[in-house]
């Protein structure tokens, strides 16, 4: 009995800690960021676009609206195709080819960023200087690599979602003389609406946090867009572009843009848990 | 103009088969094109030799070493951190608001990208706690980084444990770390090992994050407290700063050999797990 | 209640003492005292006195929701894992209570081993599943886990079916050997309680008989008390038959007595089908 007291205090205390570094984490981002957004003031920093740290100028707009533009861009990829083969592995697939597909788009996952960005600067944005125009590091270019990143976790989080529609809704719809397609987009779809909203969701959290190879490719200009062809910025690279020299208010700044992006996120994973559970409930399922 | 469901079944199963044949071929064309490049330059001597000329001539043996000094040890830090988290967090713990906060929590830090790591490792851990840009740092950062994931993939391959088994344990006579270690733990390890193996995989990956806290040092690391680069960074330097793209494309492809790997393991282990309850 | 019929089984008829000083009857290997039963304040089972007896089976009836699986649950405290138990009243395994802070709980779980509803074999092969229990209890040497593995599945009537497989996995077997292999984990920890909670529903009437044949034979030597939904089994396979109703003993004695002039109203709507 004693050492069962043991051992669990043992767990309690790694796990804590555990739990405290990362607590930690939190606090310190918000203790470091927190400040200058409210010495500057929390309208001012988000909605001016003006970045010029050296003359004390700290706006994120040009910025929010780079990683907006970049992350809507890659989401119209990463649900045409993501969505698209995750249909194709579950509805139009068989078993077998289906079972090495999977494993065969998740890798798509494991390719570093860095690789990504570099084959989009070696193909992708001289294809868009020549034929499209613009210095082809672009909110375009950008949107493209990040699309085809962030397509794993589009199609896996889908395939789960499609998976878990009960066969019955299927046999039911062809037993009435529906064709696949239409059991697939009237019946399925619609069942698996919510656990493919949380796909997109999460998709989407992975764009918003996307670095390296948006650095590669969208140009670091910190000015709002003004079409998909121009330069951009995201709250990321700002971070990662500057910070090795940052001082002062400066790097509280780059801080202050890390606080953003975690509320960003903090937003998105709230909507993702609601929309899962509300499926949860929906299906009645434990 | 209606269209004739069989006509638009046909359709629209061509389009996706399209869509699907382009991620493939997107998929092969990257690794065909970077593995082209680059095998060629993959030699003994590359994998065996220092950098030299800042990385133009030379191979890449001290950025192998810092690679594998600094993910590893991630692992092997958050690893264990990670497994017995979940394991109090599902077994010694209740269900409650305070366990639904933990676990929202780390859902959250799961999806924290990689660049706030790299920003708070550099704050902390090279400049306040003073290691300056190190393996170590670089090693705490990326361990801070997977340990959310650790957390959620070993807390569900617990979770799916059937609770019954838990009876059936308690029942002959067992406490609860015995129930714990011999049936639980033992069941759920292949999920658990999946989840701590892909971790390895988005630490080699990571790039942004390593920058900032371990540095780009080219020297072989003598001691937890150097600076090193990582395969990933060392790719990223040679391609953007024009350096030379041979051995770029060379690095490249032993890092996509060595994700490819460490991927395959993952897959094998599922397919034990999947073979042994199925 | 029937007040007659349980009072007159706390009639002192030895000399044994309980640790509170309380004259216990020497026959009984259980005694639940005023025992009651409650799930985060609701009563499962209410002022349950019982004696049990060793070397007999004693059937437990009754419909669904009457504390039947609660009581046998309470006997090996395996409800201490469900939160917001609690008890009041006493349960005496050789004259201790089992609720005792200083009891070891694993130890009473060996002493009472319990069998349950469906077969839950563990993923595990049919030797590891059986040998479990006693390497639990600390037996580290092969050769007597290989004695405690074959003791087992002989007591249970699965040793020769299962003697060239026991180290295949433990799922391949059939439903009604998996529910002997089950009774065979429990029995390789010698236990001197045998509990069964209707461990023959959903299987067919030849593994069931199996296991009711198996129970017959076992009587002689451990205490058995079978929770069973099935009247006419607990009147072929019981030699004391128990029938509770909405967490309530209503009568307990012989079984042929039982079913065919029971003392209580209820008792006799009960075993004719009137209800349940």
């Amino acid at each position: 009995m004693r050492r069962e007291k043991i051992i669990s205090a043992v767990l309690a205390t790694v796990a804590m800690s555990g739990i405290a570094g990362l607590s930690l984490i939190t606090a310190y981002i918000f203790k470091e960021g927190l400040p200058i957004i409210l010495r500057v003031g929390a309208g001012k920093f988000l909605l001016s676009s003006t970045w010029a740290p050296s003359e004390g100028k700290f706006g994120i707009f040009s910025m929010i609206v780079g990683s907006l533009a970049v992350t809507a861009g890659a989401m119209v990829i990463g649900v045409v195709f993501g969505l698209g083969v995750a249909i194709v592995l579950t509805q139009f697939c068989p078993r077998r080819l289906a079972a090495a597909l999977k494993p065969a788009i998740e890798l798509l996952a494991g390719i570093p960023s860095v690789v990504y960005g570099f084959m989009g600067v070696v193909i992708l944005v001289p294809l868009i200087r020549d034929h499209l125009g613009g210095p082809g590091l672009s909110v375009l270019a950008a949107s493209i690599v990040l699309g085809i990143m962030v397509l794993p976790t589009v199609t896996s989080i889908s395939v789960d979602a499609l998976r878990a529609v009960p066969r019955s809704y299927s046999e039911g719809s062809i037993a009435l003389g529906a064709t696949g397609w239409q059991t697939t987009h009237m019946v399925i779809l619609r069942a698996a609406r919510s656990g493919i909203l949380a796909a997109f969701i999460l998709g989407m959290g992975r764009a918003v946090g996307e670095t390296m190879a948006v650095i590669m490719v969208a140009g670091n200009t910190a000015q709002v867009p003004r079409s998909i062809l121009d330069p951009v910025r995201t709250l990321t690279s700002n971070i990662a572009l500057e910070m090795g020299y940052a001082a002062g208010d400066h790097r509280s700044a780059l801080f202050a843009t890390g606080v953003t992006l975690f509320v960003i996120i903090m937003i998105l994973n709230t909507i993702a848990m609601t929309v899962s559970r509300r499926r949860g409930q929906k299906a009645g399922r434990k | 103009m209606r269209i004739p469901p069989l006509v638009a079944q046909r359709l629209i199963a061509s389009v996706l088969w399209i869509l699907t044949a382009a991620t493939i071929g997107v998929l092969l064309f990257i690794i065909a094109y970077v593995l082209i490049h680059g095998l060629p330059y993959v030699t003994w001597e590359f994998l065996s030799r220092a950098p030299e000329r800042m990385g133009r001539e030379g191979g890449i043996f001290p950025i192998i070493v810092g690679t594998a000094a600094v993910t590893c040890l991630a692992v092997l830090i958050a690893g264990p951190i990670g497994v017995v988290t979940a394991i109090y967090l599902t077994e010694y713990t209740r269900e409650g608001r305070l366990t639904a906060i933990i676990r929202f929590g780390a859902d959250c830090l799961a999806g924290i990208p990689s660049i706030i790591f790299g920003l708070f490792g550099f704050a902390f851990f090279v400049i306040s706690l003073g290691m300056g840009l190190s393996v170590i740092a670089g090693a705490l950062t990326l361990a801070l980084m997977v340990l959310p994931t650790i957390i959620r993939t070993s807390e569900e391959a617990i979770r799916a444990v059937p609770y019954s088994y838990r009876e059936v344990s308690y029942g002959l006579g067992s406490t609860r770390w015995e129930m714990v270690t011999r049936v639980v733990l033992r069941s759920a390890l292949p999920g658990i090992s999946t989840g701590i193996v892909l971790s390895l995989g988005r630490s080699v990956s990571e790039t942004a994050a390593v920058m900032l806290t371990a540095g780009s040092a080219l020297r072989m690391p003598q001691s937890l407290l150097d600076s090193s680069r990582t395969l990933a960074l060392h790719f990223y330097i040679l391609a953007r700063e024009g350096i030379s793209m041979n051995k770029a494309y060379a690095t490249a492809s032993v890092l996509i050999v060595a994700i490819l790997v460490i991927n395959l393991v993952a897959y094998w282990i599922m397919r034990r797990f999947i073979a042994k309850t199925g | 209640m029937n007040e007659a019929a349980s009072r007159s089984e706390l009639a002192p008829q030895g000399t044994a003492v309980d640790s509170r000083g309380t004259p216990v009857p020497k026959e009984a290997k259980i005694v639940l005292e005023d025992f009651g039963a409650f799930f985060d304040g609701e009563p499962a089972l209410r002022n349950v006195n019982l004696l049990i007896h060793p070397r007999q089976r004693l059937a437990v009836i009754g419909p669904a929701r009457s504390g039947k699986t609660t009581l046998l649950r309470s006997l090996n405290r395996l409800n201490d894992l469900n939160g917001g138990f609690h008890h009041t009243g006493r349960i005496l395994l050789d004259g201790r209570d089992v609720y005792e802070p200083q009891t070891d709980v694993s130890e009473l779980r060996r002493r009472v081993g319990m069998v349950y509803a469906t077969p839950i074999p563990l993923p595990w092969s049919v030797y590891e599943n059986i040998a479990y229990g006693p390497r639990l209890a600390g037996v580290r040497k092969r050769s007597r886990l290989d004695e405690a593995v074959e003791e087992g599945l002989r007591n249970a009537f699965l040793w020769d079916e299962v003697k060239d497989r026991l180290h295949e996995p433990a799922s391949n077997l059939s439903g009604g050997q998996q529910q002997r292999l089950c009774l065979a984990r429990v029995l390789a920890l010698e236990p001197e309680v045998l509990v069964l909670d209707e461990p023959c529903s959903g299987l067919d009437p030849v593994s069931t008989g199996k296991i009711e044949d198996a129970l017959a034979e076992l009587k002689s030597r451990y205490c058995v008390v079978l929770v069973t939904n099935n009247t006419k089994q607990a009147a072929r396979a019981s030699d004391r038959t128990a029938f509770f109703l909405m967490g309530e003993l209503v009568e307990v004695g012989d079984t042929p007595w039982v079913f065919t002039n029971p003392a209580d109203r209820r008792t006799a709507d009960y075993v004719t089908g009137r209800f349940g």
